[in-house]
């Protein structure tokens, strides 16, 4: 079984690039230079010399003790969470500003959720001195205060999507059309798993840099390069992408995805795209999505903004399919709580986002040899506010 | 002869018109149709709505929301166009985003497209590899005829491409944007419609996005076959709902 990509633009039956006529050019361009320019050792050294200096990589793989006592197994945490701006996001902006450069644009445009992939976007504009706009849902501008801030002191202009639901899936739509708007000089930076082809493919290998470390790492640490398990939550699928990517065909690690579930899968206000999703077509790409029987895209709900998404990268939805990986829901108060025992233990507070991949280890026993590495994705100041209001702080 | 290749075939400039099924209210659809063609429409794209339309700016994104809102489903759809051929001849084709579509199933849409009489469909985002690799055949059974559009980034060896996979004609894109963002047509646009004019392609062009009133419905025609109007049908009848229609198509047709 192949996990990866295909000639064509597909993970098994998901995937492709189902795009209006007026981003065929663009889509097409990138998808011919996409691998060559990663290929070009100028482009290589510029990325692993950024990812280093810039970005403080390598990110520690460490070997949390405390935690690992009171779940009785062995967990190393990849510390994604440590990387300049707080989140895995930046080492796909970093790879697609020089992409952008390299195809010759001056123009950038992204969206955002919860704001982390909006500002580090506006971070490398900033570095590279490129134009920068970020699209953000009416609704997210007002509950992610301090990130808008940010952006707009990385000297990037945050345009609110005023249409639909008013949040991360309106944001994309708004950007697919400024793309469409503005053909010629801009690059549109794509912040998870997804879109149409290439994107999924390109965002997954500029992650992939995650599980290439973690081999290397745990190999000093364990003497082996496998863990038994990796686990990553999964919104549109970046984090997990790059945590998986150099495992994917090694049969024996045990790949679990994490699902935001909300208030739960059956409560009608959740987020687990495998469960509640139907194979359908969402910005460019076919894959699971939540939707009406009438093919309507629904809108999502999740306490974490970064994993409120209605669809799911394409690598995931056939991972899901083919049974290579295990899709664990994880409820709001399930993810809140994990949280908190992280915290606690061993004086990390996690992104919301990466609590739901540390709840797995309240609902899944591992046994007390088991090597478990779990994906810490974002450091948890953004979420700060909701922490307090959760827990009355 | 599909009722798209007959009207191609006559002489004279032709105006089509885009209105969202289920807008202003739910149940217009049958009500729009027959009053465009009484004053003089050609053709008419009947949009079917999409939660999530990426082609399309700000006035038909709204239409689209309000016709979900009403109530419209691609169900309802084809009821309301049940006894549609027993009130109009004219062209009618269908313009939606694949995503509904697809959950209806390509088939059972084509099917119940050649029941009501719809003669050709519009997907933007089915891009050309894959209607030829999938859904070619299906929409050919059913008598459907599938409009490619090209834009001015469209290379020439595209829309060579796409002029051999079409038969009717293709949708010109006036500009690079989405539905509703222009203000009349500079040396540009133009330039793009003189270059296209000079391909000498096999399927006649009909142009769309931006054609808003009488003098850029003339510019467009200049050298394509006829003109596309939506936003600004759009604008029309969320200001004066469907009793005006007529005055709207007049302003258009007046010269
Ligand atoms: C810290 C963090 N983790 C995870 C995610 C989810 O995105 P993805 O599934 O693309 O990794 C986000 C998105 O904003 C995030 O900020």
């Amino acid at each position: 079984m192949n996990y990866n990509v295909d000639d064509k633009g597909y993970y098994g039956e998901f995937g492709g690039a189902f795009i209006p006529e007026m981003l065929y050019p663009n889509v097409e361009n990138l998808r011919q230079q996409y691998l060559k320019i990663m290929a070009e050792p100028s482009f290589k050294e510029e990325f692993d010399q950024l990812l280093k200096d810039y970005v403080g990589r390598p990110s520690p793989l460490y070997f949390a003790k405390r935690l690992s006592q009171e779940y009785n197994t062995k967990i190393y945490l990849k510390r994604e969470d440590l990387n300049h701006t707080g989140a895995h996001k930046v080492n796909n902006t970093i790879g697609q500003i020089l992409m952008a450069k390299r195809l010759g644009k001056s123009r950038i445009i992204a969206e955002t959720g919860a704001g982390q992939h909006g500002v580090a976007t506006a971070t490398v504009c900033a570095l590279m001195g490129m134009e920068c706009i970020v699209y953000m849902g009416e609704i997210d501008i007002a509950r992610q205060a301090p990130n808008v801030a940010r952006m707009k002191m990385l000297g990037a202009e945050v345009r609110p999507a005023l249409s639909g639901s008013k949040t991360l899936k309106d944001a994309t739509n708004e950007a697919i059309r400024d793309w469409i708007n503005n053909p010629v000089d801009t690059h549109y930076i794509i912040g998870s798993a997804i879109g149409p082809h290439p994107y999924p493919d390109m965002v997954t290998r500029f992650q992939s840099v995650i599980s290439e470390e973690i081999k290397w790492q745990l190999k000093e640490k364990e003497g082996k390069e496998n863990p038994d398990y990796v686990i990553a939550c999964v919104g549109g699928g970046s984090n997990a992408a790059g945590t998986y990517y150099h495992f994917l065909h090694e049969e024996e690690v045990g790949i679990i995805a994490v699902e935001a579930a909300g208030k739960g899968v059956d409560s009608g206000e959740s987020a687990a795209t495998s469960v509640l999703g139907k194979m359908g077509i969402i910005h460019g790409c076919k894959t699971l999505l939540m939707q009406t029987a009438d093919g309507q895209i629904t809108e999502p709900y999740s306490i974490s903004a970064g994993l409120d998404y209605p669809g799911v990268g394409p690598m995931h939805a056939h991972l899901y399919k083919t049974g290579r990986a295990e899709f664990i829901p994880v409820t709001d108060d399930q993810a809140m709580q994990a949280g908190m025992v992280l915290s606690k233990l061993e004086g990390i507070i996690p992104a919301i986002e990466s609590s739901h991949a540390f709840a797995v280890l309240d609902t899944k026993k591992f046994k007390p040899e088991d090597v478990v590495v779990i994906n810490l994705s974002g450091r948890g100041d953004k979420d700060l506010n909701t922490y307090i209001e959760y827990f009355k702080l | 002869m599909n009722r798209i290749h007959q009207k191609l075939q006559e002489n004279k400039k032709l105006l089509s018109i885009y209105f969202t099924a289920g807008y202003p209210s739910l149940n217009d659809t049958a009500k729009t149709i027959k009053e465009l063609e009484e004053n003089g429409v050609d053709m008419i794209e009947i949009g079917l709505p999409f939660s999530d339309p990426l082609a399309d700016g700000p006035t038909i994104q709204a239409s689209s929301t309000q016709a979900l809102k009403n109530g419209m489903t691609t169900e309802l759809l084809f009821q309301q166009l049940g006894d549609i051929r027993e009130l109009v001849s004219i062209p009618l084709i269908i313009m939606g985003y694949f995503n509904p579509i697809l959950q209806f199933g390509v088939e059972k849409f084509c099917q119940k497209c050649q029941e009501v009489g719809v003669d050709g469909l519009i997907l933007p985002d089915l891009p050309l590899d894959v209607y030829q690799d999938q859904y070619e055949p299906i929409l050919k059974k059913y008598g459907l005829v599938n409009i490619f559009l090209i834009t001015p980034q469209t290379s020439d060896e595209r829309i060579l491409q796409i002029d051999a996979a079409s038969d009717g004609f293709i949708y010109m894109v006036s500009s690079a944007s989405v539905t509703g963002s222009q203000e009349g047509f500079g040396n540009q646009q133009e330039n793009y419609f003189k270059r296209i004019a000079n391909m000498n392609l096999k399927n006649p062009q009909i142009v769309g996005f931006g054609i808003s009133n009488a003098e850029t419905f003339q510019q467009a025609t200049k050298t394509a076959k006829g003109a596309i109007i939506g936003s600004a049908f759009i604008k029309h009848l969320s200001k004066n709902g469907t009793d005006t229609i007529g005055d709207f198509v007049k302003g258009i047709l007046k010269n």
